[in-house]
């Protein structure tokens, strides 16, 4: 729980450093205010992601059968289905969390500790919400773009919901701390194995990599928000 | 018996309308279906020949897009400081850069298929929007929207989102970010060089 805590502050006091560069900014994006700080985190975590992260989530799509991988994907998305049917009824979409909670309650028996994903073959289809999309939902405004250290692209609203993300994750709550670390390194490295595909196609598509993820990140939160059923945005013509 | 005489002919002239005038949700299904059995077959695509990948996305995809739309919605109100050439010009390098990302991501492709939404078309519209989804097995599947316009008599694409974010959306920023600081031909040479360094990427693989 102290780790937790610690972490809980050091993002708190990242907030604030981002907070205090915003009077130097240099960008003309209404959006993205602190421009020149975003884009220093952003070529830190890009580096950090080259030399870590992706050399050995690659290894791991490697060696790993499909199955395996989609056994480590499905548990780990059950565990998340907690809060994700936490974050439905919150918003007031009580049929969608309860069907989350189903989810949890089919897949932890007879799924096999949510290894195998059942629910989804009874119909019950799985979601995607987080409490940055319930602030979203409330009305809270996303406020500045911000791309944190170590986590990637967010919003100061959705900074605020990862905070609380992070504090409600059931794998960051474990007692037992080589368990923990283990599970939360294995997810760390399960997800970007699955984001490797995406790599090749961004690299492909981007002008400038910076705004072509963070174009593609407040798109995306704000189809989330509305459930993929997002208004057209308006054309300035 | 008159009555059936008369349903009959309707069904008969319902079906040559279609004919004549394939509907966006069929037109979708059938490019989507087609390319998808191409590349499901063909063993080079899947392990990451970009240049075989592009070939079928101009032959069999391109066609159905209306690249100037596409240019025109992802320059905004710079569009018009654009002189006739130079639009003519990036919408060129435009298409360039979206079949090369197109093609990229069928060089992905992994036992995926697609669900196309059947779309109610109402009387008179032009501008529809054709839902399908990316099925992935042990996957979450993945929203893959079109929209589509009618220019003529045929259907075509302007648009696609993945996952919500829109393609052309996607550019917005960064081409206007371009031409602020160094007008459209500064676009126009940044497309033109992305286009290029795609090369020596091809052909290094």
């Amino acid at each position: 729980m102290k780790t937790l805590s610690v972490r809980v502050n050091s993002v708190a006091l990242m907030l604030l450093v981002a907070g205090l560069t915003t009077g130097c900014a240099t960008s003309g994006e209404a959006k993205d205010p602190m421009e020149g700080f975003n884009r220093a985190v952003f070529s830190f975590n890009d580096g950090l992601d080259k030399v870590v992260l992706k050399p050995v989530a690659k290894g791991y799509d490697a060696v790993l059968p499909n199955p395996v991988r989609t056994g480590v994907t499905n548990f780990f998305g059950n565990v998340a289905d907690v809060f994700v049917g936490v974050n439905n009824l919150l918003q007031g979409k009580l049929t969608a969390g309860a069907s989350d909670l189903g989810r949890v309650a089919v897949n932890s028996t007879i799924g096999l500790l949510g290894v195998l994903d059942v629910a989804s073959n009874m119909g019950l289809e799985k979601h995607d919400e987080d409490f940055g999309q319930t602030f979203g939902r409330w009305g809270v405004g996303s406020g500045a773009y911000v791309v944190v250290p170590v986590f990637g692209p967010r919003t100061v609203r959705d900074t605020v919901g990862l905070v609380l993300d992070v504090a409600a994750d059931p794998v960051a709550n474990l007692d037992h701390v080589p368990t923990r670390n283990t599970l939360a390194a294995v997810r760390l490295v399960n997800d970007r194995a699955n984001l490797l595909p995406a790599d090749k196609v961004i690299e492909e598509a981007a002008l400038d990599k910076y705004s072509y993820v963070r174009d593609a990140y407040l798109q995306r939160r704000r189809s989330l928000i509305y459930d993929g059923n997002a208004p057209r945005e308006a054309e300035s013509q | 018996m008159k009555s059936v005489l008369v349903f009959i002919s309707s069904i008969l002239i319902a079906a040559s309308v279609m004919a004549n005038d394939i509907a966006p949700d069929a037109l979708i299904k059938s490019v989507s279906g087609e390319v998808l059995e191409i590349v499901r077959a063909d063993k080079d695509i899947q392990s990451g020949n970009a240049k075989k990948a592009a070939d079928l996305v101009e032959r069999k995809i391109a066609p159905n897009f209306d690249f100037l739309h596409m240019t025109r919605l992802a320059l905004g109100r710079d569009w018009r400081q654009a002189s006739a050439e130079q639009q003519k010009a990036l919408a060129n390098e435009f298409q360039t850069l979206l079949v090369r990302t197109y093609s990229r991501a069928l060089t992905e492709y992994k036992n995926q298929t697609i669900d196309v939404k059947p779309l109610v078309l109402k009387a008179g519209e032009t501008d529809v929007k054709v839902r399908s989804e990316i099925k992935q097995p042990g996957a979450k599947s993945i929203q893959l929207d079109y929209y589509l316009q009618k220019n003529n008599a045929s259907w075509k694409i302007y648009d696609i989102e993945v996952a919500g974010i829109s393609l052309v959306t996607n550019y917005r920023e960064s081409f206007a970010s371009e031409v602020r600081n160094s007008g459209i031909d500064g676009l126009l040479k940044s497309l033109q060089t992305k286009n290029k360094s795609g090369d020596t990427i091809a052909i290094k693989k």
